[in-house]
């Protein structure tokens, strides 16, 4: 049987006296949406950065289709097929949009000094222009990243995770800043990349959100985290049917 | 627009071919000193305008390369064997110097390199047995190449532009390949770069060795030019100009180093006329071309299209709005 792309089990991590995140286990299978909500401080954060190699937890276990991926770092992680959004906008400002999803991937194949002879866009230049095509792009391609508006350089930002084809996307607040009417268009795009069988096929999305219509929309299951532990973990129905979640996050 | 850019080239290319023969003996040494500086500060741009990461310490790589030709030639090796010897030793030094960069940037990256320019210059200066400490090293020949004699300041211009020429290629080719990307990517958000798979750790240390080398290779050639080192043009303050001249140039850009090496050992000598107020008149360009040019001289182009591009943009919604309100 095929394991879970991704397998974290009694995840903790404290910062002094501090339990930023205190015994934290849940699985997400190929190809899921897995949600992740909780107010501020709720761990969330440091849940991912944990996942992404940023931070050591002090215990618990992180797996990654199988393979145990606790100690590893970003760059590792990123080799293994596991992309991150950020939650603050993070593209190469100096680089044209098209370079930027260029140098997203590029680093998947060969090695450093095969790389050094290279045609300039390493055989990437269709596959970006894809990219380019489904995110509705086109008229800013050529442009530098850092001169394009905030939403047009989230949809980049988003974009870039997806060119390397990771098995694993973490989305950290994709909808942070972006104005309403792009938030549509961004949870659309996801839902096309999370079934797409050409690009992104069976990737599974971690997503950070507050955003609860959004992450109710896209999410497949949804996890409440509340002071560091899970409070529940089901569909997004049960979630909104859930009495405690209710209380304690959501509101009435 | 690739046409144009063939032709400039192809013009350049006979500027620099032609340019000694319309100039005195002292303009030929000029020119050669140009190229010299051409050559160090596109390795600093390397690691500064492409990699981002702050040197204060490419006068220490320029004086390593000209030590080791220097002390090559009056130990009996031969130039030819001094020259790569030098870029080989800058390259590991280089590679040594990129570890703090690993740890520390912006301007603690600065200071460390700064720290290490002055660790360097305190050898040359007293390591007297090898270096002649304050002293230097004096007379320097000169090579010949094949039976023929580069001793002429002619001879050595060509010799020097070859050699920028061939190096100028290279740097070309390693921009346009995916590590020209990577090097950006680290500059613009090493973070981010380093979620993306991109060696961050391995691409930062390059930079800096990479560059180290094109500045032991110009030290190597200056040495032979000025035949005569010592280990005052090697200080922290050179390298301090090294950096200005990328910058006022434009860090980032390929063509940045040919201007700013201009700025900083042209400039000087056409500003003579200003006798003891050559430095405060040289001193209030840099100031205000930084306030107006903060990317350098080769920014001028991408600012006038943007201009050209919001103003026609504006024109757009001018007439737009015109037509919805008709």
């Amino acid at each position: 049987m095929s394991h879970p792309v991704l397998k974290v089990t009694g995840l903790k991590k404290a910062y002094g006296a501090i339990q930023a995140v205190g015994g934290v286990s849940f699985e997400v299978q190929p190809g899921e949406i897995f949600g992740v909500i909780g107010p501020n401080g709720s761990g969330k954060t440091t849940l991912f950065n944990s996942m992404l190699g940023q931070i050591t937890p002090d215990a618990g276990k992180i797996e990654l289709k199988g393979q145990d991926v606790t100690t590893l770092g970003p760059l590792e992680l990123n080799r293994l097929g596991v992309g991150r959004t950020f939650q603050t906008l993070q593209v190469f400002g100096k680089l044209s949009v098209r370079d930027n999803l260029i140098v997203a991937a590029q680093e998947h194949s060969g090695s450093m000094f095969s790389r050094m002879f290279a045609p300039s866009d390493s055989g990437l230049g269709a596959k970006a222009d894809a990219l380019i095509d489904q995110f509705h792009i086109r008229h800013v391609a050529d442009k530098k990243a850092g001169e394009l508006s905030y939403g047009q350089q989230k949809l980049v930002d988003i974009a870039m995770a997806f060119m390397s084809e990771p098995d694993l996307v973490l989305l950290d607040e994709p909808c942070a800043g972006v104005n309403p009417s792009l938030v549509g268009g961004i949870s659309s795009l996801l839902k096309e990349l999370n079934r797409n069988p050409r690009i992104g096929s069976h990737s599974s999305f971690v997503v950070i959100e507050h955003n609860m219509d959004f992450v109710m929309d896209l999410c497949h299951r949804i996890m409440v985290m509340v002071e560091g532990t899970v409070m529940a973990i089901g569909t997004p129905a049960e979630i909104r049917a859930n009495k405690q979640v209710l209380d304690a996050y959501l509101g009435s | 627009m690739k046409q144009t850019k063939i032709i400039a080239g192809v013009l350049g290319l006979a500027l620099l071919l032609g340019l000694p023969l319309l100039l005195k003996n002292y303009g030929v040494h000029l020119a050669t000193t140009w190229l010299v500086f051409v050559i160090a500060t596109m390795g600093l741009n390397l690691t500064v305008g492409y990699a981002g990461q702050k040197s204060l310490g490419h006068a220490a790589f320029f004086g390593i390369g000209a030590y080791t030709v220097a002390i090559c030639l009056r130990e009996g090796i031969s130039f030819w064997l001094g020259v790569p010897l030098g870029a080989l030793l800058c390259f590991a030094v280089g590679l040594g110097l990129g570890f703090p960069a690993l740890r520390v940037q912006a301007i603690y990256l600065a200071f460390a390199t700064l720290g290490f320019n002055t660790a360097v210059w305190l050898v040359m200066r007293n390591e007297e047995h090898y270096t002649g400490g304050n002293f230097g090293i004096n007379d320097i020949a000169r090579p010949s190449l094949a039976g023929f004699s580069l001793d002429g300041n002619l001879a050595y211009y060509y010799l020097v532009l070859f050699v920028g020429l061939v190096l100028a290629a290279l740097m070309f080719g390693l921009l346009r390949s995916p590590w020209g990307k990577a090097f950006m990517a680290l500059r613009d958000n090493p973070i981010r770069a380093e979620s993306l798979g991109i060696n961050t750790r391995s691409y930062t240390l390059l930079s800096f060795a990479i560059g180290a080398a094109y500045a032991g290779i110009a030290g190597a050639l200056y040495a032979s030019q000025v035949q005569f080192i010592d280990p005052a043009l090697f200080t922290v303050g050179q390298s301090i100009m090294m950096y200005l001249m990328v910058v006022v140039g434009g860090p980032g850009y390929f063509l940045g180093p040919l201007l700013g090496s201009a700025v900083g050992v042209i400039l000087p000598e056409w500003l003579r006329f200003a006798q003891g107020w050559y430095l405060f008149v040289f001193g209030v360009a840099v100031v205000l071309l930084m306030i107006w040019l903060p990317d350098g001289l080769l920014s001028i182009p991408d600012r006038l299209r943007a201009r050209r591009v919001s103003r026609a943009a504006s024109a757009a919604r001018a007439a737009q709005s015109q037509g919805a309100t008709r």
